[in-house]
């Protein structure tokens, strides 16, 4: 942390050492009053809205519940893990290409749901064809989701998608929730290819390629509920200790994803305000020129000069409609997706305290000789091995994960950037023909100057 | 008022300052008003220079006053219209207040261009009481309302609810009503939505600037991507805060549409008295017709219509040839007068006309060309936000690209 401390003194003032900074809005922002200062607006936004606060309303529960049910169980010896997360051989040839889509709607008695097509396509060997197509549920993915975490718990597994936004759904599945949905499941599934670790999981292969019964039945496999529970307790109550002894990296790991999650969060809730404000504009603009065409209705002498302008007005507003189309494709969903990326990552580090906390209470236990010895320095050993193959797995994907979210993020605002550059660049071509063919006609006639006394 | 033109040279005219000042009123209480500076300056023809000639104080009440006057002795003249006593209109960042220092401003701004309207209009300019509103600070109130213009003011006129049967009116005068109307309509509407647009286009720039903030606090955790988000954030800033003089600017262009929409009234106004003319020249016509038809009556002994005084007559008993010999000579005089009076106000009425209608035409040039001109410099607004944007996001993608 000093080290980055150093290097933020030009920049921002006010970070504590040690620590995340608690986000303070502060003004309990009133009523937009006359003076509306831009103060004002800005506290409002930052302020958790009425209605943003069901934003607030998304199943963390899933990942808190798979956080808690690492199995002790490794897939392999804990030497040939050490050697798979250097992460060398990067996948640089993509050799697996997912997409997800066709939501189809499906009523039973019981229940309502939406199943999704996945295509993939392959070259890998171990796949026993070069093509799939299979049906996939919402939890079906969050059975891959958690059987990931399970397998590698200090690995930086892909957000899923919400279960449901409360907030202003009258029925449950509308068409741009299910869009939005689909896209986010789409990118979750290319992200575990793209990771050189997690795409060669089988749990993975079999989701992408089994069918309805096959996977059913292979879901029925693996470590019962039971289990899971009974190492819950466990867990909550060791998670405390492994905050007392994080090495340093990690502190500065976890310090730097506090905040980063605080501000990726600020990020989200700007930028879905901006499509709102936007959405509101274009929906005036659109009242804006027609007016100007029915007021030329009663001006024989500015139906030209009236026409023009409702052109132009019209033109802005698609032009503003296309931004905001950018705006949802491109830089929301990204944004959005490191919320949930960031919620991941605190998970993964609490994952990685606990492995340590399960090893120093065993440390502890030996100190004060407390248990059989023999069996304790046993038991340490593997700890041991354990925690350090946890740590190695995290750093490294850390180091990945960070680098991608730089990328990402670097090219969702590039786009944003681009996308308003397009914009205003159209509604300049637009004033300027309109402007061009005014003057044209204003040198025409006779300029009059502006009244002046006789 | 009178034909001679005051000025012999040419003059500049501004209101040039405005100031918050205390008085009491005429019932004796506190109160709190904005006087206006006007200042005159005649201009040399030769060399181009301007000397100060007046300089003096009024408030808008006096504007008031001398426009109300105008309206009064020229009633077939489209009068130029005040700025807005009250603001109208109002976005939620403008102030609805009267004291509010850019409201004051704005109306700097109009009051001087209605001075302007007036100085520039050929008779208008004329007028004795316009010219000592200009140069007489003391005791003008009192001259004007010498003038007795409250008594000669038709009350009719400003009556928004009187309806008259009116048979046969200047058609253009009632396709002109209709203009006036949808005008008004089509003004408000259009004002109305734009000053929607106004406070929808605040909140997305506005918006931006809270990325700056978070882009800031953010930029100190980071190491590589650090620099390029502090100076991205920079320009979110600058972003934000650089729709505050565009729609400044956009105000200065609601004004010149307001303008014509308050005109309107003003042709509302000459309407409405080519239609009083009309009506008492009906009415006239019709009381003439009446009594000539009564004078006959008497003069050949029908009763054709019903009247008081034959109903009388038949209750009481007939009235004596000299009692109806001096009844018809009455009514003769009657006749003799009303047939004048329809005379003059036939020629009065066509006079009308002829001197409005020419006032109007001036007019509408007036207004196609100001509404036009106002037009361009709204795109020419535009194309400047346009570009500001351009500048702006390209800066800003300049940064996000070297994160």
């Amino acid at each position: 942390m000093e080290g980055e401390r150093l290097a933020s003194q030009a920049r921002s003032s006010g970070l504590p050492a040690g620590g995340a900074t608690g986000e303070s809005p502060g003004v309990d922002a009133p009523l937009l009053g006359s003076s509306g200062s831009s103060a004002l607006l800005q506290a409002e936004v930052l302020d958790l809205d009425e209605d943003e606060d069901d934003l607030e309303v998304f199943s963390k529960d899933a990942s808190l519940m798979d956080m808690n049910s690492f199995s002790p169980m490794m897939p392999t010896s804990p030497l040939s893990m050490i050697n798979q997360v250097k992460f060398e051989d990067e996948p640089d040839l993509k050799d697996l290409f997912i997409t997800v889509d066709e939501p189809e709607s499906h009523v039973t008695t019981i229940e309502t749901f939406i199943t999704y097509r996945i295509i993939t396509k392959t070259s890998r060997g171990e796949f026993d064809s070069s093509e799939f197509e299979v049906r996939r549920r919402y939890q079906d993915f969050l059975w891959l989701k958690g059987k990931l975490e399970e397998a590698h718990p200090t690995l930086i597994i892909p957000p899923l998608p919400e279960k449901f936004i409360v907030k202003g759904m009258v029925e449950r599945f509308n068409d741009d929730f299910i869009e939005t949905r689909r896209k986010a499941l789409q990118k979750f599934l290319n992200r575990i290819a793209d990771h050189p670790t997690l795409t060669f999981n089988e749990d993975f292969k079999v989701f992408l390629t089994a069918q309805a019964w096959e996977l059913s039945s292979h879901k029925k496999q693996g470590p019962g509920l039971l289990s899971r529970m009974g190492q819950t307790v466990r867990a909550v109550a060791l998670s405390m200790r492994g905050v007392k002894s994080r090495p340093e990296e990690f502190m500065e790991m976890n310090n730097f994803i506090e905040i980063f999650s605080q501000k990726i969060n600020l990020i989200d809730k700007i930028s879905q305000r901006i499509y709102k404000e936007e959405r509101e504009y274009s929906d005036e603009m659109k009242e804006y020129g027609p007016i100007h065409v029915l007021w030329s209705a009663s001006e024989e002498d500015l139906v030209d000069s009236l026409r023009g302008v409702a052109r132009c007005l019209d033109q802005c507003c698609k032009a503003t409609e296309k931004r905001m189309s950018g705006l949802s494709e491109a830089l929301l969903p990204a944004v959005h997706e490191y919320v949930l990326y960031s919620e991941m990552v605190m998970g993964v580090m609490k994952r990685r305290d606990q492995i340590q906390a399960e090893l120093d209470s065993k440390v502890e236990a030996l100190t004060y000789k407390k248990a059989d010895t023999d069996l304790l320095i046993e038991e340490i050993g593997k700890l041991e091995d354990k925690v350090e193959c946890a740590n190695n797995a995290l750093k490294a994907d850390w180091e990945r994960w960070k680098h991608n979210m730089q990328n990402d993020i670097k090219s969702a605002f590039t786009d944003m950037a681009e996308e308003n550059i397009h914009y205003y660049e159209q509604c300049l071509a637009t004033w300027e023909s309109f402007l061009a063919s005014q003057t044209d006609l204003h040198m025409e006639e006779t300029s009059e100057d502006k009244p002046e006394s006789h | 008022m009178t034909e001679n033109n005051f000025w012999l040279k040419k003059i500049e005219i501004n209101v040039s300052e405005a100031e918050k000042r205390t008085g009491r009123n005429a019932m004796n209480m506190q109160e709190t008003y904005t006087a206006y500076l006007i200042e005159t300056r005649s201009v040399e023809h030769t060399d181009g220079q301007s000397v100060l000639t007046d300089s003096l104080w009024r408030r808008y009440s006096e504007f008031e006053l001398l426009r109300n006057y105008l309206l009064v002795y020229y009633p077939h003249i489209v009068v130029p219209p005040l700025p807005e006593k009250r603001a109208e209109f109002v976005w939620h960042k403008l102030s609805a207040d009267n004291m509010d220092p850019d409201f004051v401003e704005r109306r700097r701004i109009g009051l001087e261009n209605f001075l302007l309207r007036v100085a520039s209009h050929p008779i208008l300019c004329r007028d004795k009481i316009f010219y000592l509103f200009l140069t007489q600070e003391g005791n003008w109130k009192e001259t004007v309302n010498e003038t007795g213009f409250q008594l000669k003011a038709d009350s009719r006129l400003k009556a928004l609810n009187a309806t008259f049967r009116v048979k046969n009116p200047d058609k253009r005068f009632t396709e002109l009503k209709h203009y006036s109307d949808e005008l008004q309509s089509v003004i408000s509407h259009l004002l109305r939505v734009r000053a929607r647009v106004a406070d929808r286009l605040y909140g997305v720039y506005k918006v931006h600037g809270n990325y700056g903030r978070v882009f800031s606090e953010w930029s100190a955790i980071e190491k590589e991507m650090g620099d390029g988000l502090q100076s991205a954030g920079h320009h979110m800033d600058v972003y934000a805060s650089s729709i505050d003089d565009i729609l400044e600017d956009e105000e200065h262009y609601a004004d010149q549409l307001k303008e014509y929409l308050f005109y309107a009234e003003a042709l509302r106004a000459v309407c409405r008295k080519h239609e009083l003319m009309q009506y008492d020249l009906e009415m006239a016509a019709q009381d003439l017709a009446s009594k000539k038809q009564q004078c006959e009556e008497l003069a050949t002994g029908t009763v054709r219509t019903f009247s008081l005084k034959g109903m009388t007559t038949k209750l009481f008993g007939q009235e004596t040839p000299e009692q109806r010999e001096a009844r018809i000579k009455v009514l003769e005089e009657q006749i003799s007068e009303g047939e004048q009076q329809l005379k003059s106000k036939n020629l009065e009425g066509r006079e009308f006309v002829k001197n409005a209608w020419a006032d109007i035409e001036r007019f509408k040039e007036q207004k196609n060309r100001d509404l036009k001109e106002a037009l361009i410099s709204y795109a020419v607004m535009q194309i400047s936000m346009c570009k500001k944007g351009i500048q702006v996001w390209t800066n800003a993608k300049e940064c996000f690209s070297k994160m």
